[in-house]
């Protein structure tokens, strides 16, 4: 982990783009564990259809990862001398390259065996070795220190020892000119974007793989005079959220599938009470307890229908992990601004991805909450009128005082079952999200060929692979990518397909969700094809391909 | 009431006195009209006014000095209960205008054994004699409210039994 | 007289009190907690503007619409953490949360353990009538295990009654005390010491379903004051509390304990601070 933490440093420091994904066996300490890495001279969003370099620090139950890691005929596989690569790895055609790793390694004072499994790399990809010094440095220490030294030494060693092979994967220069490059996560993108959308009060409870967006927000959040209050449970996360929100400060937690389906009650107070909240759900495989580890988009359904009641609210997806911090900060404006909750349904493939991205663009949202602050004689919390969005008087303020209520409730809060009270307040709840102009963020949609694939959350990554890789075949795909899925866009996505001639849904789900989710919002005459894998494996883009262009054909 | 001694003493605990019995009556009053028994809603709200007329008169007494602020707890009624005050699960919502009467009768008893006692206690001359003005007054009301009362028949045997079940809201 | 206080009354008791009118049931202990807070609120001179009640679901919890201030009547059982979200972000006002003995120890009750721990400087008032008034009756953690009458426990709970004060003491809250409607001024002035008192205070108080319980407009007979001043010892309330037979009532303990502190005090963003760990290296 840490020798992939390095590569992907020295990477970005020589101008290239990359992502880091990481995978391990089921112990809590020790234990097998696998580094991906994808380099590249363009940005990437997901890993290549296979990998060009398997390196085995320890083979020890590495068959574990087999089906994250496809390899081919053009494949290396690098391992010690004395090692064993299973077989599985072996009877893709990829070539063995036996490497005196752990001697070199023993040969050095303090040295490792994955520092000289770094120098083969290095050297395999003609990555510029004088980088890792300044990256180990940063990381191991004082300059001049043992374990930089010996670090280095290793490092050295590595890269002679395959210097026959040297250059085998060499990549191409990278572009010369680029703005200032981060290293991110999609959960620290996630908590960046939070803070920037003005979110000071996270209430949590741990969850995997949503705590390192919380071990992110804690400290920046103090940075900016704000709070995080690790709850009892995810009940009372919510519910502080929705007394901060109350008193008037933008609130924000992140959970993964069993903590949302715990919050559930409580988003929809949020939503009937007219409470701002924000709830980043970083999926992991489901259901119960599931895969904790593991990607799956398999948590559309209850964001968008767990609420008891018709209780319309918002929902969104990032789109990569750079768009973790867009989205979120935009899912913070909304809700602010439509007074209601938002769900962000972000995954353990956006969260823990580390990309190397160009410093995303500082958006700013004009117009935040609307409230009351003067005192108004008769105020009304839940007025009738105008945009459905009416003031929200903070504690402090003299002459406004009410009570907000779950219960359903008159315009002044009082509580009320009068059919004629309920069907109004449930319009007012409607009208405020359908009636606003959600903009171009809706969706991402790119290129106009007349086959589409539709597509969400972190598989739009492998979609757009799949379609650089078309494109060099000769065939256009328009990809649509929605951002906001609820509330429903219909005129937007009519025109996002007008002339399609074929769309093909992509998504990591077992049941087709999203699919289910088009037919009922976005019919078409024509239908959908569907391409719908439950997790842990991610879409590959080869199997999008297959879809346009079946091997064989042309 | 030991403590009592002073005029402005007497008058903040009679206000206290009479402020509450008016602020009970109003919620009783309003219990009644939710509940649907509008006639001894109607009887509980003219109670309230009278109390609060009473209370307003005690205030016009008192004239430009501001009576000491007590806090609710810190009075000397020789119980925790101002005398006046009805208790609060005294009342039932198919109660009938004689037994609230009934209620309201004891408690203006209660009021006039407590000024009494002041009267016939050692503070204030002046003082005393405005108690035992006090006391009249509300052994007036005792027999004007037991003539009201009169007016009503008791309480038929089964008085509080409802074939419908309570309801059930949240 | 204990205090003869000069203060300058801004607003009375009914000054706090909404328009609307409560849909209690006539007789219930509610209407007298109700009575009381608006005399605690009104004795501390609060700006109403500056006070909120949180509260879940029940009879009782309905309380916030009644108050002339700022309220919250939220979900069953989750009052608690509604107001610790909110103290947390506005120290400046004062928070109160009431509700039932259904909604605090049964549905709340890790929220209730956990806010005794958490110490938030906020008061608690628990109206306590041994059943589910909203529900149609049903047995609550404080109804006795023989208690038979209703219909989904007609042998009786058989099962062990919670003890507010006990399990408030062990939690760690900063103050505890038990009232009874019966008295609405002595209630108006254990919750106005609550509210003093700094960090989480817990007040339970008596409080009748003459609906479901009508035997408990008896409970004005048995409760009686404690016969002691309130402890700052835990060791000595915990004593205490073996021989309680739960209708003593007063302030049992004043803890010293300092109230939970976030350093909250938002900001907006320095450009480019946060930014800084994505920076490479280099
Ligand atoms: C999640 C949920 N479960 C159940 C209910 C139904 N419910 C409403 S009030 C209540 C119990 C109230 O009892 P208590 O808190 O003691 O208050 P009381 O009515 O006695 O004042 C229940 C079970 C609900 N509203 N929400
Ligand atoms: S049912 Fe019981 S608790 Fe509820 S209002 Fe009636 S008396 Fe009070």
């Amino acid at each position: 982990m840490t020798a992939g933490g390095i590569l992907l440093e020295v990477a970005a420091q020589a101008g290239y783009h990359g992502i880091m994904t990481r995978s391990s066996g089921p112990q809590i300490r020790g234990g097998e564990a696998a580094a991906m890495l994808r380099i590249s001279t363009f940005p990437v969003e997901s890993h290549a259809d296979v990998f060009d370099i398997l390196v085995g620090v320890d083979w020890l139950n590495a068959e574990r990862f087999r089906a994250e890691i496809p390899l081919g005929p053009d494949s290396l596989v690098v391992g010690d001398l004395d090692g064993r690569p299973p077989a599985e790895y072996l009877a893709t055609g990829a070539r063995l390259l036996a490497l005196p790793l752990s001697r070199l390694a023993r040969e050095r004072e303090g040295g490792r065996e994955n520092m000289v499994a770094l120098g083969a790399i290095s050297a395999l990809a003609a990555l510029p070795r004088g980088l890792f010094e300044g990256v180990l440095n940063a990381l191991l220490g004082r300059k001049g220190s043992e374990a930089v030294v010996s670090g280095m030494a290793c490092i050295e060693a590595g890269a002679q020892c395959v210097a026959g092979e040297s250059g085998t994967f060499a990549l191409a220069p990278p572009a010369p000119t680029r703005g200032a490059i981060w290293n991110i996560s999609g959960n620290e993108a996630a908590g960046l974007g939070a803070i920037r959308g003005g979110v000071r009060f996270v209430a949590a409870y741990p969850i995997t793989p949503a705590t390192e967006l919380l071990e992110w927000m804690a400290p920046a959040l103090e940075q900016v005079g704000g709070v995080l209050v690790q709850a009892e449970d995810e009940l009372a996360s919510v519910n502080q959220l929705i007394g901060a929100s109350f008193g008037g400060t933008p609130s924000l937690t992140a959970t993964s599938g069993p903590g949302l389906a715990l919050m559930t009650e409580s988003i929809g107070l949020a939503v009937a009470s007219e409470t701002p909240v924000v709830v980043v759900d970083v999926m992991r495989g489901g259901p119960s307890t599931g895969i904790p580890t593991k990607s799956e988009q398999g948590d559309l359904n209850i964001a968008l229908y767990g609420l008891h009641g018709d209780a319309p609210h918002l929902v969104l997806a990032p789109l990569s992990v750079a768009d973790c911090l867009f989205t979120t900060q935009w899912a913070v404006h909304l809700a602010e601004k439509l007074q209601t909750a938002a769900i962000v349904l972000s995954d353990q493939s956006l969260g823990q991805t580390r990309a190397l991205i160009e410093r995303p663009a500082e958006v700013a949202f004009v117009s935040g909450r609307s409230i009351q602050r003067t005192p108004v004689a008769g105020y009304q919390r839940y007025a009738l009128g105008g945009d459905g969005v009416s003031p929200m008087a903070l504690p402090g303020t003299p002459g406004c005082q009410y009570t907000a209520d779950g219960l359903e409730h008159a315009p002044s809060g009082t509580p009320s079952s009068r059919a004629e009270d309920h069907r109004r307040q449930l319009d007012k709840r409607r009208d405020k999200l359908t009636g606003h102009d959600y903009g171009d963020h809706w969706a991402l949609i790119e290129g106009d060929g007349d086959v589409v694939v539709l597509t969400w959350g972190s598989s739009l990554a492998p979609v757009r692979e799949a379609r650089r890789s078309l494109a060099g075949r000769g065939i256009d795909v328009r990809i649509v990518a929605p951002r906001l899925l609820m509330p429903v866009q219909p005129a937007r996505m009519r025109e996002a397909l007008s002339g399609a001639s074929r769309v093909l849904v992509v998504e990591q789900s077992h049941g087709a969700q999203f699919l289910h989710y088009l037919q009922a919002f976005y019919p078409r005459e024509r239908g959908y094809e569907s391409l719908a894998q439950p997790g842990p494996l991610p879409i590959r883009p080869e199997q999008v391909v297959e879809r346009f262009n079946p091997r064989g054909s042309r | 009431m030991k403590t009592i001694t002073t005029r402005v003493e007497f008058l903040a605990h009679a206000l206290a006195i009479e402020e509450e019995a008016a602020e009970r009556y109003a919620v009783f009053a309003d219990q009644m009209q939710v509940t649907n028994n509008p006639e001894v809603a109607t009887l509980f709200r003219e109670m309230a006014r009278l109390e609060d007329e009473h209370a307003r008169r005690i205030e016009e007494m008192s004239g430009d000095k501001p009576l000491p602020r007590i806090d609710p707890w810190a009075f000397d009624f020789g119980d925790a209960e101002p005398p006046e005050a009805v208790d609060y699960t005294a009342t039932h919502y198919l109660m009938t205008p004689y037994q609230a009467l009934g209620l309201v009768l004891n408690a203006e008893q209660r009021a006039a054994e407590f000024f009494q006692r002041i009267a016939d206690g050692d503070g204030e001359a002046d003082m005393r004699r405005l108690a035992a003005e006090f006391a009249d007054e509300e052994r007036e009301h005792v027999e004007r409210v037991r003539r009201w009362r009169g007016k009503y028949p008791p309480p038929e045997p089964h008085w509080d039994e409802d074939p419908d079940p309570p309801n059930e809201l949240e | 007289m204990e205090q003869l206080s000069t203060r300058q009354a801004a607003l009375k008791p009914k000054d706090y009190k909404s328009d609307n009118k409560p849909v209690w049931c006539p007789g219930c202990g509610d209407f007298s907690v109700l009575s009381a807070f608006t005399k605690a609120m009104s004795a501390m001179t609060l700006d109403p503007e500056r006070v909120a009640v949180i509260s879940g679901i029940g009879c009782s919890s309905r309380i916030p619409a009644y108050l002339n201030v700022y309220g919250f009547h939220a979900v069953h059982g989750r009052a608690l953490p509604v107001a610790i979200g909110l103290k947390i972000t506005r120290p400046d006002l004062t928070v109160l949360v009431a509700g039932g003995d259904g909604d605090g120890f049964s549905i709340g009750g890790n929220h209730f353990l956990q806010a005794c721990r958490r110490n938030v400087d906020i008061t608690y008032v628990v109206m306590d009538n041994q059943v589910y008034g909203m529900t149609k009756g049903q047995a609550s953690p404080t109804t006795a295990p023989d208690w038979m009458r209703s219909k989904l426990t007609p042998h009786g709970t058989r099962i062990n009654p919670f003890y507010p004060l006990v399990i408030a003491l062990a939690s760690g809250a900063n103050f505890i005390a038990r009232a009874s409607s019966n008295d609405p001024n002595g209630t108006a002035r254990v919750i106005a010491e609550a509210v003093e008192h700094p960090g989480f205070s817990f007040v339970q108080v008596l409080s009748p379903c003459v609906t479901f319980r009508p035997e408990q407009r008896d409970w004005k007979k048995i409760v009686r004051p404690a016969p002691v001043a309130p402890t700052a010892d835990p060791a000595v309330a915990a004593r205490r509390l073996m021989t309680d037979d739960n209708f003593f009532i007063g302030t049992l303990f004043k803890g010293g304990r300092a109230p939970f502190e976030s350093g909250f005090a938002p900001r907006a963003e320095v450009a480019g601070e946060l930014e800084r760990s994505f920076g490479l290296t280099a």
